[in-house]
């Protein structure tokens, strides 16, 4: 059987795919599919019921489906094709044309593969597994991930259980908190073994405080009860170096315990295709157009990187389709399809984590463009300072920043330009991203 | 007597820390907002605390048990509880579209309940 063609795939359709699909269309891309493996549209989003999501995109707060359901809508009305039920199990480059074989099975159709001229990543996250809970012994029924509970909670109509205790204090977490409260179940505690909460400061006030829920911040679960139903937790303070302190074990009786402990982009497809990954973020290494070391690759939304603002998700969505449309109009099946050397790697310090992107080639960069990073540690009363090579392009008071909660700077094209003397020369092929004192 | 205090927007997951001064039950002003909604969330949130809920509904006949539904406008946060109970009590037949009001004035409030989802008939 030959394989069918298609100019642009993109994986996964949720509001990243959705968006970069939209963008991609509206950038002259004619021939498009967006693989999804779940029955529906809109991704994680479906799950994610309370409101919230949209206030920078459409001025009002809405519920994830809510949100989602504009996306698909306008994916629908622009006669996007999409194939639900379809997973994509493998992906790799045919070196001759340099097209993309994207290997997908679905129940009508087996195994078949697709021809991509260019391919977008959009497969989100995951949760991280229970190995992050490292505690010896049985392991009951009644442990499961925050985001799993959400799954049996918004979308099955069914509690995982009526007395609940929670390891981690990101937000699947703490919305959890709130939406067992509100269905009945006594939620005992938040703990959490960072000093800090992983969650946003919003997340804490509407979902803990609100329901006067405690979180016992540098705190973890140091043993579980109960050989086939979880009876309760033990937990105990943790010291700088993260080991529980003898002497300050506490007993809670619960029958279900959520993990909340953070979310890892889902790239096993991108390290198939030989994608490079950041080891910082888990997502592919990109450069200003959003495209990943193997030409006509893209990535957005949370395989990039894990986003908190689903806003943040469909603007880099929309770039990483036009800039996929932009590539099939220009470099796709050339010669020339490889990029040139990067003119300008940006690196981070002092406290900034990483950025996406992390190299920029200036004939590609957009008159604006917005770079952004997380932090290590909550910083107070800081100045975000940006410099290309040694010369300093912007300084930015802030008043917190802190690991939870996703910063950006806005990079202007004529600026850095300026800077450098009308072009980038070795003194300024570097930009610089840190944190220093006001 | 003037008194100062600290707060956190909620309007949206920025998460503005807003600082608010008051004078016995008056506020004087507010800064630290990103956006006037922080100015208005805050002023609100130490006079009358007011929030939108969300929560599911079952239905009966449809390609899912529940559907996700939210109060159209804030209800005082003290209600909280006795929406919940009102929406608990709800049972629908697919189909359930977006918008369709599910309960109007739930719990004595001036919000209505509705559907935030799709829910198709199967
Ligand atoms: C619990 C929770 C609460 C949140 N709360 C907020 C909030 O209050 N406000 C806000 O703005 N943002 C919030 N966010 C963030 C926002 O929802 C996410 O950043 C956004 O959904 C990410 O979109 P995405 O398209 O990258 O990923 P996803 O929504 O995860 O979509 C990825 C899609 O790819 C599909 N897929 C994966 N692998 C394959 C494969 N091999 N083949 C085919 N399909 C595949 C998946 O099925 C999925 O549908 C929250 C996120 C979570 C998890
Ligand atoms: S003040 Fe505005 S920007 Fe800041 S959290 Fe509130 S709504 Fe968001």
């Amino acid at each position: 059987m030959s394989d069918r063609k298609c100019d642009l795939v993109i994986i996964g359709g949720g509001p990243a795919g959705l968006a970069a699909a939209s963008a991609a269309r509206e950038a002259g891309v004619k021939d498009i599919c967006i693989l999804e493996r779940d029955k529906k549209l809109g991704g994680i989003l479906n799950q994610c019921i309370h409101n919230g999501f949209g206030l920078h995109t459409f001025k009002e707060e809405l519920t994830g489906p809510e949100y989602a359901a504009r996306f698909i809508k306008k994916v629908k009305e622009q006669d996007i094709p999409y194939m639900l039920d379809t997973m994509v199990v493998d992906l790799s480059a045919d070196p001759a044309s340099g097209e993309k074989l994207v290997m997908a099975m679905n129940k009508e159709e087996g195994i078949f593969t697709l021809r991509a001229g260019a391919v977008i990543l959009a497969m989100g996250c995951r949760e991280r597994s229970r190995g992050a809970l490292n505690i010896p012994g049985y392991r009951p029924a009644g442990i499961y991930s925050a985001g799993t509970a959400q799954h049996y909670v918004n979308i099955e109509g069914r509690m995982p259980g009526k007395e609940v205790v929670i390891l981690g204090s990101g937000d699947i977490g703490l919305i959890m908190a709130r939406r067992m409260t509100l269905e009945g179940a006594k939620v005992k505690v938040v703990a959490e073994l960072m000093p800090y909460s992983g969650g946003l400061k919003r997340n804490i006030v509407q979902c803990l405080n609100d329901f006067d829920i405690p979180l016992k911040l540098s705190h973890t679960v140091v043993d579980i009860k109960g050989k086939e139903r979880v009876e309760g937790v033990t937990i105990a303070e943790v010291g700088p170096d993260r080991k529980p302190i003898p002497g300050t074990e506490e007993f809670y009786s619960c029958d279900t315990l959520l993990l909340s402990c953070g979310l890892l982009p889902e790239n096993e497809l991108s390290r198939q295709l030989g994608v490079d990954l950041s080891p910082v973020t888990g997502g592919p290494v990109v450069d200003e157009s959003l495209e990943t070391n193997i030409p006509g690759v893209f990535a957005c939304g949370n395989v990039l990187h894990v986003h908190d603002l689903v806003d943040y998700v469909s603007g880099e969505a929309a770039v990483a389709g036009e800039n996929a449309a932009t590539y099939l109009k220009e470099r796709a099946g050339k010669a020339e399809a490889a990029k040139k050397e990067a003119d300008i790697r940006i690196v981070t310090k002092n406290g900034v984590r990483y950025s996406v992107p992390s190299t920029i080639h200036m004939e590609q960069m957009a008159d604006k463009l917005t770079v952004r990073f997380r932090v290590g540690d909550v910083y107070k009363d800081k100045v975000l300072c940006v410099y290309l090579g040694e010369d300093q392009v912007s300084r930015t008071a802030k008043r917190v920043m802190a690991p939870g909660e996703m910063e950006q700077v806005i990079l202007l094209k004529s600026k850095l330009l300026e800077i450098a003397g009308g072009s980038i020369d070795e003194k300024h092929n570097t930009l610089t991203i840190t944190i220093e004192e006001k | 007597m003037s008194e100062v205090k600290e707060l956190t927007c909620i309007c949206c997951p920025i998460g503005c820390s807003i600082t608010v001064e008051m004078d016995g039950k008056e506020v004087k002003s507010v800064s630290g907002n990103n956006c006037p909604r922080g100015d208005a969330y805050a002023r609100k949130e130490l006079t009358a605390p007011s929030r939108i809920v969300t929560s599911t509904v079952k239905v009966t006949g449809g390609d899912r048990p529940v559907v996700s539904v939210k109060t159209a406008s804030d209800v005082p946060k003290e209600k909280i509880m006795d929406v919940i109970r009102e929406i608990s009590k709800v049972e629908l037949q697919a189909p359930v579209h977006i918008g369709d009001v599910v309960v109007s004035h739930v719990a004595g409030t001036d919000a209505d309940i509705v559907a935030t989802a799709e829910n198709e008939k199967v």
